[in-house]
């Protein structure tokens, strides 16, 4: 009955408006999205959602809020395998293996193939679309993308006697200056810490690869079936975290990834390494004069990708296909891309769309947000792999493990990259 | 008036509940020890009988071994501290001192909370420098602590938050078995020139038993049913020392998506949680004073 009126609604609205009496029969769309940072992210996905919906009547589309990523993931799969699949959802860009391997997802290559199509997805930034391909195909399209860069307290750098302008590029000169940033109150209590890297938890992971990329290595390929857990890049890396606590510049244990934009909006730390999504959240808080730099790296700037893409799912009608397809292509158009960039601090993932008018005023107001466009050259893939869940457990734990100061660097890498062996064994 | 239901509306009856019962308890059940004799296939995968393999794995698991010791601490710690906290309670607000309702509601408060606000909440309490632990500590001029952050104290942080949210329940359940004491047994007890201590080991804790039965059984299945805070606090972390056995199965089978290991973890939960109960009721019921 509810698609009969549908299909009646949008005959007539396609005769009505003309415009649309060549385009394909309609289809509905169901979208799962999900929201990972501190902003009004779905009102804004909302209002875009509604915007094309009024702009193609003979299709319908309902954006359907499903938690956080892992928990979008759950309901995708879930959804999946029950035969009810959403058309088109966004996931974590990492969760690529697993929905190939579960054979959910249709590459997006296979939908969009003429000319223009090829076109449009080479306007995406290359370091958002590597880890979007598998064996020469395109699967996911860059949507909420981000990276994360170095924020800092520039009240705080003054007051240290350090320049304002320069923050740290390189391992050691954080050391140097986390020591100046230092502060302790009269008990000898630190109130104020140098710096803060999460190290729990998969934002702990995540923000490791980047400090294995700065050393000139990565934690894995396009393969999908490699980890490289145990080499010298990550335990100099390893190191490297433990150092920051040896010396008095982080506070020592586990530190969280939720706790962590608000220790640096109260003053608990003067610096902080988190996702560009949360650059408006520090902007509309921050009661002090802040910036942002790249990541202070080993031998070299480094930085690791994250966020989500948009993915079409395999069990939907070519008519579904066409209709999901031009919903990604609204949805990442330049303007689109723009508000969306704008609204949460992700980094818009095409070229035309920092060239926008509103872009530009607001890489003017913000100029914060250009770091992580810069540092994009330097930014490598996500560790991501068949069995993600599974793998990346076994670099969390040999993470947590050091820091907590349960192991040794070495030895809990080399027990994580044979836990890590052992179960991409079989897919080799 | 003491008519006998017709044999088929009878039988109508006990089909609706029956349904139920097999399509939401004894069929998943089944199907989870069957699914652990089986692999856990993909579209690169294909389905196989394996056998108890998944059951050598069992025994093979460091991080299980570990899970295993979590939740024993974690129920040997929360299950006598909430039952102990809930008399205490109990008796304070049995006590017809001024204030009694206010403190009621206080003490009740955490329970009506959704477990997974409570965690929200005390995730500020435990942060480290910014939250209410550190300031207090701070008062005292004495460094934060990372409740949440190292291998010693996330287990011991995330006892506290369960016995916080728990002992208001259970203190319900006693304060109704405390007014059921009878008075006359507690008016003889005085006359014979017992202490109020005496009374209380001797007439009242002995009558509290079969609650005690009952809010034991409760706490042991909570101690394994309610993980939400670990979800929202900890993921387990640091290194698995806050992981327990539930939130393990929930990780395994929804983040892995291995269902076949998953169906193995809940058949070993299964047992334990029936061995359990057995065992509790089996001791506790020899001892019980039911009137």
């Amino acid at each position: 009955m509810k698609t009969s009126t549908r299909f009646l609604t949008s005959c007539c609205a396609a005769a009505v408006m003309g415009v649309h009496a060549t385009s394909l029969s309609a289809a509905d769309l169901e979208f799962y999205f999900p929201v990972g940072v501190n902003a009004p992210a779905v009102d804004t996905i909302q209002a875009l959602t509604d915007t094309w919906a009024a702009l193609n009547p003979q299709h319908t589309v309902e954006a359907v809020y499903a938690g956080n990523y892992e928990e979008t993931t759950t309901k995708a799969l879930t959804a999946a395998n029950a035969g009810q699949p959403p058309q088109v959802a966004v996931l974590l860009s990492i969760d690529l293996f697993t929905l190939i391997e579960e054979d959910v997802v249709v590459p997006i290559s296979d939908i969009a193939h003429t000319p223009e199509d090829q076109e449009w997805i080479d306007g995406f930034y290359d370091g958002f679309m590597k880890d979007a391909e598998f064996e020469g195909k395109t699967y996911a399209i860059p949507f909420q993308r981000s990276t994360p860069v170095y924020y800092y307290n520039k009240d705080a750098f003054r007051a240290a006697g350090l320049d304002p302008e320069a923050p740290p590029t390189t391992w050691d000169e954080m050391i140097e200056m986390g020591k100046a940033l230092t502060v302790k109150d009269s008990n000898g209590n630190v109130s104020q810490w140098g710096t803060r890297i999460p190290t729990l938890g998969l934002g702990g992971a995540w923000l490791f690869g980047g400090l294995v990329v700065s050393k000139g290595d990565v934690l894995t390929t396009q393969t999908g079936v490699e980890a490289r857990i145990d080499t010298p890049a990550t335990i100099a890396s390893l190191e490297f975290l433990l150092e920051l606590s040896e010396q008095g510049v982080m506070a020592p244990g586990g530190i969280s990834w939720g706790d962590t934009p608000k220790a640096f909006l109260e003053g608990q730390t003067a610096s902080m390494w988190t996702s560009t999504g949360n650059l408006s959240f520090v902007e509309e808080n921050a009661t002090f004069d802040w910036g942002v730099g790249f990541l202070p790296g080993g031998d070299g700037p480094g930085a690791p990708i994250g966020g989500g893409n948009f993915y079409i799912f395999s069990d939907t009608t070519d008519e579904e296909r066409e209709a999901a397809l031009d919903f990604i292509k609204f949805m990442t158009s330049p303007e689109n891309a723009a508000i969306w960039s704008i609204a949460t601090g992700y980094v818009a993932p095409r070229a035309d769309a920092w060239e926008t008018p509103e872009m530009k005023a607001y890489s003017e107001r913000l100029p914060q947000a250009l770091v992580a466009l810069d540092q994009l050259q330097y930014a490598e893939r996500e560790f991501a792999t068949f069995q993600r869940a599974k793998v990346t457990q076994h670099l969390v734990d040999a993470i947590e493990s050091v820091v907590t100061g349960n192991a040794e660097p070495a030895e809990a890498l080399r027990a994580a990259q044979e836990g890590a062996d052992a179960v991409l064994g079989e897919y080799k | 008036m003491n008519k006998r239901l017709p044999f088929g509306l009878a039988m109508v009856l006990l089909f609706v509940p029956c349904l139920l019962l097999v399509a939401f308890t004894h069929y998943p059940a089944l199907r989870a020890l069957l699914n652990s004799f089986w692999n856990n296939a993909s579209s690169r995968r294909p389905s196989k009988f394996v056998g108890v393999e998944n059951y050598q794995t069992l025994l093979e698991d460091d991080r299980l071994a570990q899970i295993m010791l979590n939740s024993t601490l974690y129920a040997l710690g929360t299950i006598p501290l909430a039952i102990g906290l809930a008399i205490g309670m109990a008796l304070l607000v049995n006590a017809r001192l001024p204030g009694t309702s206010l403190m009621r509601l206080s003490f009740f408060m955490p329970t009506m909370l959704p477990m997974i606000a409570v965690a929200n909440i005390w995730l500020f309490f435990y942060a480290p420098g910014i939250g209410l632990a550190s300031q207090i500590l701070g008062v005292f001029g004495l460094p934060p602590i990372n409740f949440l952050g190292s291998t010693e104290t996330s287990l011991v942080s995330m006892m506290f938050v369960a016995v916080w949210k728990e002992a208001g329940l259970f203190m319900i359940f006693y304060l109704a078995a405390l007014q059921a004491v009878p008075e006359n047994l507690k008016d003889a007890a005085r006359l014979e020139g017992a202490s109020a201590t005496r009374i209380f080991f001797n007439i009242v804790l002995p009558l509290l038993r079969p609650t005690t039965i009952f809010v034991a059984v409760n706490a042991l299945i909570n101690a394994f049913r309610l993980v939400d805070h670990v979800i929202v606090m900890t993921r387990g972390g640091p290194n698995n020392s806050s992981a327990l056995l539930l939130y393990y199965i929930y990780e395994v089978t929804f983040s892995q998506r291995d269902f076949a290991y998953g169906a193995t973890l809940t058949v070993l939960m299964v047992c334990l949680l029936g061995v359990l109960a057995a065992v509790q009721f089996w001791v506790l019921n020899r001892k019980a004073h039911y009137q």
